[in-house]
């Protein structure tokens, strides 16, 4: 099973690429999914979490998610020490930055920053980060085939907000894939 | 890939079971965490997909009273609620099910105020125990989708004409995406025809309903009520066995017992903690412990033949549920209990209280659980509060 974590802001997405990670494992790959968010009221700004969990086999344990492979932050200004609390030691952080350096030298797990928030403005006019960085975490993590990911965008987003997505989601995807080459 | 399948929450598998079943009116009272349910049905009646008339009324207790103006006129009905607003139509609740209307009502399980709480516990569709509903618990989203099918097929029988209770817990369901096989239109037809009553107003055939008795005859009503739904057991069972011939999914009628048979220490579940028990139960197993659990689907009928045969394997049985009814013990534990007295050797068995108001059930938590029921000392306590303290994890 993998996990991930998404931490954002309530209106910034990071429930809806909880979700979109999960029907692309499901939908495209065969695989099963959870995603849910923190539960509660929803309130725009508030920090929020999403989850995804991903497995081979159906997801009986409907417990609170204590551990993850992976912990996405798609507004930096959430990020504290308790940010990767209960990520996996051999996990990785990937963190919406200018500046990844100063997060490698707070935290002792794999850092991966990408300017998320550079690209979304780019390609999609606003700052809603949470397809750029779902195309960093595929990069990073191969979970699934980025066309996976893509054909989910085609079906879930509003039709004039797919194109702009999918650009955004590639740059991010071919910009990690380029710094592991 | 299946065409069929789609990634939706609880809450969406609901309103996507309630379409297939085509229910002629649906009154709406939105209340989290329901509201989504009543949202996605109000896009199905606008988008054309659902013919069926959208009443937005103004409190539950109107939308259990437009419920069973809907089937006195012998139309299929169908509303959703929760918590505060179970208790709002509560009147209405016995109205509908001692006026024999065979309406299907989604509740999302949510704690009772106070403390106020929007999260989940089982308190309220518990509290309405003694209402004359069938009452049953889903553990998924594919669950309550077929459920939504079975609930009309069940209710609607000539033999029971009882109302239809489907409880999801509050969020750990109704907001939680997952995968989830929607069945054809079709074959759904096939499975639930049309509505047909003869209880109900007719010009060309008058009589009363919804009426008054002196003493003389309340009585019988009631035991007609009461024998009515001791007999929906095996509607529920046949029904249940028919879906899974035709649909694939068969959901063990009343309730569901996983490795059970050999087992030292049983465990019995209600809603969605079950599928966390069964990741225990398997964790266990691999360690050597022979531990099994007992999935309770339906309170109302009460599944006495399932737990008086579970109560003959001889294994200690704790019995975990999101509710207490103050001053004695969980209901569902009491209900269980007074099975386990007909037998002729005595079960040992314990409640365990957990989950109220939304606190996460852990997967220690069971484990520590399956750990005092195997230990073979005797218990010290009749009732435990389990995960009991301050949550110290944010």
């Amino acid at each position: 099973m993998i996990q991930v974590r998404w931490h954002g802001r309530g209106g910034q997405g990071s429930f809806t690429i909880a979700r979109l990670l999960g029907a692309a494992a499901v939908l495209q790959e065969g695989k099963n999914a959870l995603a849910f968010p923190t539960f509660g009221p929803e309130r725009r700004g508030a920090p929020v979490l999403g989850f995804t969990k991903i497995s081979d086999e159906k997801i009986h344990d409907r417990s609170e998610v204590q551990s993850c492979d992976y912990v996405v932050v798609l507004d930096e200004t959430l990020v504290d020490e308790n940010t990767v609390k209960g990520l996996l030691s051999d996990g990785c952080i990937l963190i919406n930055t200018k500046n990844p350096q100063r997060y490698r030298e707070m935290f002792d797990c794999k850092v991966i920053g990408i300017d998320a928030t550079e690209i979304a403005l780019k390609h999609i006019g606003l700052p809603i980060t949470n397809t750029a960085m779902l195309g960093a975490l595929i990069a990073e993590s191969k979970m699934l085939k980025i066309e996976s990911v893509k054909a989910v965008i085609a079906t879930e987003m509003r039709a004039n907000l797919v194109e702009k997505n999918h650009a955004a989601l590639m740059a991010a995807y071919q910009q990690i894939k380029g710094e592991q080459s | 890939m299946k065409s069929n399948l789609k990634f939706v929450s609880g809450d969406e598998a609901v309103a996507l079971g309630v379409r297939l079943a085509r229910p002629h009116v649906i009154s709406a009272y939105p209340i989290t965490p329901q509201t989504i349910v009543v949202e996605r049905l109000a896009d199905f009646v606008e988008d054309g997909s659902l013919k069926a008339e959208y009443m937005h009324v103004e409190s539950e207790h109107s939308a259990m009273a437009a419920a069973m103006g809907v089937s006195s006129v012998g139309a299929r009905a169908f509303t959703a609620t929760s918590s505060q607003g179970l208790l709002h139509m509560a009147e209405c609740v016995h109205y509908a099910s001692g006026a024999r209307f065979p309406i299907v009502m989604m509740n999302a399980n949510r704690s009772i105020a106070v403390p106020w709480s929007i999260y989940g516990d089982q308190r309220d569709s518990l509290g309405l125990l003694d209402s004359g509903w069938i009452q049953v618990y889903v553990e998924d989203a594919q669950e309550a989708l077929d459920m939504m099918i079975q609930a009309y097929k069940v209710a609607e029988h000539p033999e029971v004409m009882t109302p239809f209770m489907v409880n999801l817990d509050g969020f750990v369901l109704t907001h939680t995406y997952e995968p989830v096989e929607v069945p054809d239109q079709k074959q759904v037809d096939d499975f639930l025809p049309m509505y047909q009553s003869t209880n109900k107003m007719s010009m060309d055939e008058p009589k009363s309903l919804c009426f008054s008795t002196s003493p003389a005859d309340n009585q019988e009503f009631k035991y007609m009520q009461h024998k009515a739904m001791e007999g929906s057991v095996d509607i529920i069972r046949e029904v249940d066995a028919e879906f899974g011939q035709v649909f694939g999914r068969y959901y063990h009628g009343m309730t569901e017992s996983y490795r059970c048979e050999d087992a030292e220490a049983v465990l019995m579940t209600l809603g969605s903690v079950t599928g966390t028990v069964r990741t225990v139960v398997d964790m266990l197993r691999a360690e050597g412990h022979k531990v099994g659990v007992f999935k309770i689907r339906y309170m109302r009928p009460f599944p006495q033949d399932e737990v008086k045969e579970l109560g003959k394997l001889g294994s200690r049985v704790g019995v975990l549920e999101k509710n207490i009814s103050f001053g004695n013990e969980g209901t569902v534990f009491t209900n269980v209990n007074s099975v386990f007295s007909t037998l002729e050797k005595r079960v040992e068995s314990k409640n365990y209280v957990g989950g109220l108001g939304g606190r996460d059930i852990t997967k220690e938590d069971i484990r520590g659980i399956f750990m005092d029921l195997l230990s073979k000392e005797p218990f010290t306590e009749r009732v435990e509060f389990i995960g009991m303290g301050c949550d110290t994890n944010e």
